[in-house]
């Protein structure tokens, strides 16, 4: 419990001061690490930018698509020909075609669902390029939370300079550079904060070289018998390479995608209890620090409702899966099975750290495990899922706070109505444009999760292990993670068939870029929108009935969708005995 | 014809169900089953659907001999919620229609006399063209809506406003509209027809509330995108329910999933939503306000600013005379006697005032003095009156710039203190008249505006709303502030001309504050039409009335504030309704998904929080409560649920108490108790 209470403590404490930085950073204001401006001028002008150009929604959503479909075929290319390709001690051969597309997409969406072990089917070159990835993807999320926040500020580009509420025409729509935020994002933001992760991970044991595999002799020699024929194993070759650079930025960017196949279960990913705490507090820092940016660019009350109920929701969850985790599984009904569900669990970590991180890594569509979420509890299973079906408590880097905002525009349609006026969010009225897209958004969710989950149970596509009602949990988890871009599984499943590939590509691609898209829509429609006055006839986001709302709204119009499915999965897995 | 009139309208205004509107809108609910209006509607359209699918469920059993009951018993649920919300609208149009239509009687088919050059050809009113000019006499009936062009007449409206004092109707002012169906009590006019017949503001305004030209208004659009993208979200989800649950061998009962379905769309609101726009306008028609459009009555409720006319609105129309203040070294008496002298033939309400406080201070002229005074009348270019008397005192009032000009030209000297007093007087609020006794300064009376009674606490309460009032006056600055202060408006424009509304409007738009405005005159017709709100007085001019979005039929000046109040209830009333279900959802879930589920998980019942007797009674008294809601919620949305002025927390507050905790909490006390009920049968 200590340690549950002691991550959490931290967390807040240092996302804190982080969320006032980026919010600095991204606002154009001084901060120290403005001696990078020169190396970032010359990255501008390596990849032809200017970053005095503003951009309106349209030029920014069309330069976010194209340049995440660029990086994901040179992705694609460099997986299916890693063969061939430099930097491939261990003579990996190439990736299948389905497996490489699925990888492209799980990576350009910050996902990093991953159909296939790292450490037997990736060069070096394939795992540094997914790492590439694991940078830049969050700082896409983070810069289009970024340009939809100054939609909302009425400011320009720059968002500290405060202009008048009504802008010109001219920068009314300027939601600022989306090349400048991504580079910002990456030089200030999450290379300086994976490069401190990373040095203390190695501190710990992880390892850091461009070195092959090692070969080292066995303790204890081991007799197999296979095939009629009878061997003794000597030696073990241990796969290494660039894993805490990796393990860094895969905690910090709400990654998730393993070095090795077991992710942070693996002792080489993950080697000590304080290795544990700081991987468990780098998957918080982030989606906690995007709130306090919010604070500190929209203001703070509206911050502190924020955080409020994304708190609510986080801790509720926390409290509740420490608390299951705590039981034996329902199979151990009527044994004298002691204390709690130690089933796929480290012992080096112990039961609390384990469902700790077993939901913040949901919570956050982090993805990155240290313990086997397949053999959680049935109902802890079911927390796990419901953290991924809210997916903005915290939710991704930048993506997190963006799906709040939806929640939170919906939220402020009901409740504007409800007081009498058209619905406005920071003075900018809500209507029938606006709500088409959220509407969308809120489709987005049981199309892209119950309906392929339907055909791959009702088809029977699934491969999966289980045949009962943990079967259909194995299933829906694992669409709704590459909805959610968490991209951890529940495993169990045989997912590297073309089905799996094709099927999880899809979800990915349309779950990570229609989300962004739509909200950044709103948000250059909104800023074109004169701004209303705040008088007491306004809906103030900030009030204790505006955030029960809002949280009402998450639950009812969006998590009692999925009452129907967690009866049918979790439930009455629950209630058949853990099956 | 007037007293029948009006007890019909009474009837109307009052009875939320009276009987012949309940029996059209019977009639309607099943017209009204056609799939074409139903598509127009999508979430009642996808009940509609589901009652097809129970419908061809029970055939099949009743044909391969199954048990048919429970499927046709759901089929005809659904059939009876489509029929409620048909009901609803039906209903709500049906009220709107006949509270149109009382108006209407006063005027159907009046004889008219058209003006054919010289001469005059009596026809039918039906046969009126725009631009005929028709001869009205004492005694008759206005046949159609018409602006005065030449004369003057009292005309009685009350046929029309319900209000008994009659008014004056004059060519060439501001006061130039006349109405169809009013009765001309004195005078002779000629007016000038501006509608052709069915297309006067009042056949509009039956079209919008009928079916065929309402239009869905920008909030109602928005609301139904999100009904219907829900209703989508709720196929997804029992659509798949079976392909997952046939992975562990379950197979779930088609007509439950349907019935799960209807009973989680949002049905209740998607059912009420037409009636609920409906009587929108049906509640500003009862307010005697004629609204051109659904759009009109909604973005009310949004307004910022309200700007008001000080006279009429914030004051009672007439000033009154209040104190007398005479120079240094003059008797009161002899002010006041004086001033009264000089009111002696002055008709206005201010020159009667006058003589009233000089009597009531003692100071009463001897009714014979009035005999032979020769009587100045007020001008415009004079800007002062009064009389000269047989006993030779030539008494004056009037503006003090004037009348110290005057002074000055008849050779006395204007008292150093004068001007201090008429300054001191204005910025009390009160309008200073200067009085003269043969060319002498003698002091000054002051007019006071009468602040009406109430008003404050009125603006307080607007304030609270988060509304800003601006008063308009032509009065000179200090008078306007003063007047202001003691009104609380939260500001004034004072010396107002025409234009100056139109630039005050201009810039509170820019600031992204929504106005709202009353005129009458044609000079204010730019302004109505700038304003977000436009609300024009019936007895304006054509061309307010043109411009304006509403009209009032009572010419009050306060019915802004009830306009407000209207069109922020409408918005009130459909987020309420939509809060209150989406929450019964939750009950539904317990009340279903323990029962779909009952044979293949048995370990569910523990979900049965109701204890509801079977999984079919739970099934049946979801949906019963499901279609039930509907009537039972028509009273709420065709009288708008209950609106107490207050700020923005307050107001949501109390709607999610209400309507949220209470749309948790009642499906699960009245499924538990339709439960019982149906426990008896099943």
């Amino acid at each position: 419990m200590t340690d549950v209470v002691l991550i959490l403590a931290l967390a807040v404490l240092l996302a804190w001061p982080l969320g006032r930085y980026m919010a600095r950073v991204f606002s154009g204001q001084r901060v120290f690490t403005d001696f990078l401006t020169p190396a970032e001028n010359g990255l501008y002008r390596l990849m032809g930018v200017d970053p005095a150009r503003g951009m309106n929604w349209r030029g920014y959503g069309m330069a976010l698509l194209w340049s995440n479909f660029a990086m994901a075929v040179v992705l694609y290319g460099v997986l299916v020909f890693q063969g061939s390709l430099p930097l491939n001690p261990d003579r990996v051969g190439g990736m299948s075609w389905d497996t490489a597309l699925h990888t492209a997409a799980s990576f350009v969406t910050n996902t990093n669902q991953q159909h296939y072990s790292g450490q037997a089917q990736l060069s070096y070159l394939s795992q540094m390029m997914l790492t590439w990835f694991m940078f830049v993807t969050p700082a896409v999320g983070l810069a289009a939370l970024v340009a939809i926040l100054r939609a909302f500020t009425g400011r320009d580009g720059n968002l500290n300079e405060h202009t008048h509420t009504n802008l010109d025409e001219r920068t009314r729509g300027n939601l600022g550079n989306y090349y400048v935020d991504v580079t910002r994002g990456l030089t200030r933001v999450l290379i300086p904060l994976s490069l401190v992760w990373a040095l203390l991970l190695s501190a710990q044991g992880v390892p850091s070289t461009f070195e092959g595999a090692r070969t080292v002799q066995l303790i204890d020699p081991q007799t197999v018998t296979a095939g009629g024929q009878t061997a003794t194993v000597t030696e073990q070759v241990i796969p290494v390479g660039p894993v805490s650079a990796l393990v860094a930025i895969k905690q910090l960017g709400t990654n998730g995608g393993g070095y090795y196949g077991p992710n942070s279960a693996a002792p080489l990913e993950n080697p000590t209890p304080l290795s544990n705490l700081l991987q468990t507090l780098a998957i918080l820092l982030i989606p906690i620090a995007q709130v306090f940016m919010i604070g500190y660019l929209l203001g703070g009350r509206f911050g502190r409702m924020v955080f409020g109920v994304m708190a609510t929701f986080s801790l509720s969850f926390i409290a509740l899966i420490v608390a299951l985790e705590r039981q034996p599984n329902p199979a151990f009904a009527g044994l004298a099975a002691p204390g709690g569900n130690w089933e796929g669990k480290e012992i080096r970590f112990g039961i609390d750290p384990s469902a700790l991180w077993a939901t913040l890594t949901t919570q956050t569509s982090n993805g990155s495990v240290n313990a086997m979420h397949d053999s959680l509890n049935p109902l802890s299973g079911a927390v796990t899922l419901v953290d991924m079906f809210i997916n903005a408590a915290w939710g991704g880097v930048g993506v997190g706070a963006i799906n709040f905002l939806l929640y939170v525009m919906l939220a402020v349609f009901i409740a504007g109505l409800m007081v009498g006026r058209t619905p406005e969010l920071f003075g900018r009225r809500l209507e029938a444009r606006e709500i088409k897209l959220v509407s969308l958004v809120i489709l987005l969710q049981p199309l892209l999760i119950l309906l392929p989950t339907a055909l791959a149970l009702g088809l029977g596509l699934a491969n999966n292990s289980n045949p009962g009602h943990h079967g259909i949990s194995q299933v829906l988890y694992e669409y709704t993670s590459a909805f959610a871009n968490n991209g951890s599984g529940f495993e169990g499943l045989g997912d590297a068939t073309v089905w799996w590939n094709m099927s999880c590509a899809a979800v990915l691609v349309l779950a990570r870029f229609i989300p962004i898209l739509a909200p950044l829509a709103i948000a250059g429609f909104m800023a074109a929108k004169r701004v209303a006055p705040v008088t007491s006839g306004t809906l103030r986001l900030e009030s204790p009935a505006f955030a029960v709302t809002t949280f009402s709204v998450i639950v009812i119009v969006q998590l009692l969708n999925f009452v129907p499915v967690l009866v049918l999965g979790p439930v009455a897995a629950h209630l058949a005995g853990g099956r | 014809m007037s007293l029948e009139l009006k007890q019909a309208r009474r009837e109307a205004r009052e009875g939320t169900f009276d009987s012949s509107a309940v029996a059209q809108a019977i009639g309607k609910s099943f017209t009204y089953l056609n799939p074409r209006r139903q598509l127009r509607n999508p979430v009642m359209f996808v009940v509609w659907v589901g009652t097809l699918v129970a419908l061809y469920l029970a055939l099949a059993d009743l044909v391969t001999g199954r048990p048919w009951g429970y499927d046709l018993a759901i089929a005809l649920l659904l059939l009876l919620t489509v029929l409620f919300a048909n009901f609803a609208e039906a209903l709500a149009e049906a009220r709107g229609r006949a509270q149109a239509a009382s108006l209407r009687t006063a005027r159907a088919d009046l004889r008219a006399l058209r003006l054919v050059g010289e001469s005059a050809q009596e026809i039918s009113s039906t046969q009126l063209r725009r631009g005929d000019q028709i001869l009205i006499r004492e005694g008759q009936l206005v046949p159609a809506d018409g602006e005065i062009r030449k004369g003057l007449a009292v005309v009685d409206e009350s046929a029309i406003t319900g209000e008994s004092a009659p008014v004056v109707r004059e060519a060439g002012t501001d006061r130039d509209g006349v109405t169809a169906g009013t009765r001309v009590l004195t005078g002779e006019i000629v007016v000038e027809v501006t509608s052709n017949p069915g297309e006067s503001f009042l056949d509009r305004m039956i079209a919008l509330v009928e079916g065929a030209s309402r239009q869905k208004t920008p909030n109602e659009i928005a609301l139904s995108v999100l009904l219907s993208a829900l209703t989508l979200v709720f196929v997804l989800v029992v659509a798949t329910l079976p392909f997952i649950a046939s992975f562990v061998n379950i197979s779930l009962p088609a007509s439950t999933l349907v019935a799960l379905l209807v009973c989680l769309i949002p049905t209740t609101i998607g059912g009420l939503l037409p009636a609920i726009g409906i009587a929108g306008m049906d509640r500003a028609l009862r307010a005697n306000v004629i609204a051109k459009s659904g759009k009109a009555v909604e973005v009310a409720g949004d307004v910022d600013t309200l700007l008001l006319d000080k006279t009429g609105t914030i004051t009672l129309g007439d000033r009154q005379a209040s104190e007398f203040r005479p120079v240094q070294g003059v008797a009161a008496a002899r002010l006041r006697y004086a001033a009264a002298a000089a009111s002696i033939s002055d008709a206005t309400p201010e020159g009667k005032s006058i003589v009233r406080l000089a009597r009531d201070q003692g100071t009463a002229l001897e009714p014979k003095s009035a005999e032979g005074a020769k009587v100045i009348a007020f001008t415009a270019q004079t800007r002062m009156s009064g009389a000269d008397l047989p006993g030779g005192l030539q008494a004056r009032k009037g503006a003090p710039d004037r009348m110290m000009a005057l002074v000055r030209e008849s050779g006395h000297g204007v008292p150093d203190e004068l001007p201090l007093l008429v300054d001191e007087i204005a910025r009390g609020g009160a309008t200073p008249l200067v009085v003269t006794e043969n060319g002498q300064a003698l002091g000054v009376v002051a007019l006071s505006d009468i602040v009406k009674t109430g008003i404050r606490e009125r603006f307080a309460q607007l304030r609270r709303m988060g509304l800003r009032t601006v008063m308009v006056t032509g009065d000179n600055p200090l008078t306007a502030q003063a007047i202001a202060a003691e009104a609380g408006v939260d500001d004034f424009i004072a010396e107002a001309r025409p234009e100056d509304k139109l630039r005050l409007i201009r810039e509170e738009q820019a600031r992204g504050r929504l106005v709202a405005m009353m005129g009458d005159g044609t000079n204010d017709a730019p302004a109505l039409a700038q304003a977000d709100v436009g609300l024009a007085m019936n007895s304006g001019t054509q061309a307010a009335k043109e411009a304006a979005n509403m009209i009032d039929l009572d010419s009050d000046p306060t019915k802004l504030l009830e306009v407000v109040e209207i069109g922020k209830q409408l918005l009130i009333t459909r987020g309420s309704l939509t809060t209150f279900s989406r929450a019964n959802d939750v009950a539904k879930y317990f009340a279903i998904i323990p029962a779909l589920f009952a044979g293949a998980v048995p370990g569910l019942s523990a979900l049965n929080v109701m204890q509801l007797e079977s999984p079919t009674s739970a099934v049946l008294s979801a949906v019963i409560f499901n279609a039930l809601i509907i009537p039972a919620l028509v009273p709420l949305a065709l009288r708008g649920v209950s609106y107490v002025p207050g700020s923005a927390d307050s107001l949501l507050l109390r709607n999610l108490l209400i309507y949220g905790l209470g749309g948790l909490a009642l499906p699960f006390v009245a499924i538990k108790l339709i439960d019982l009920a149906v426990g008896l049968f099943v």
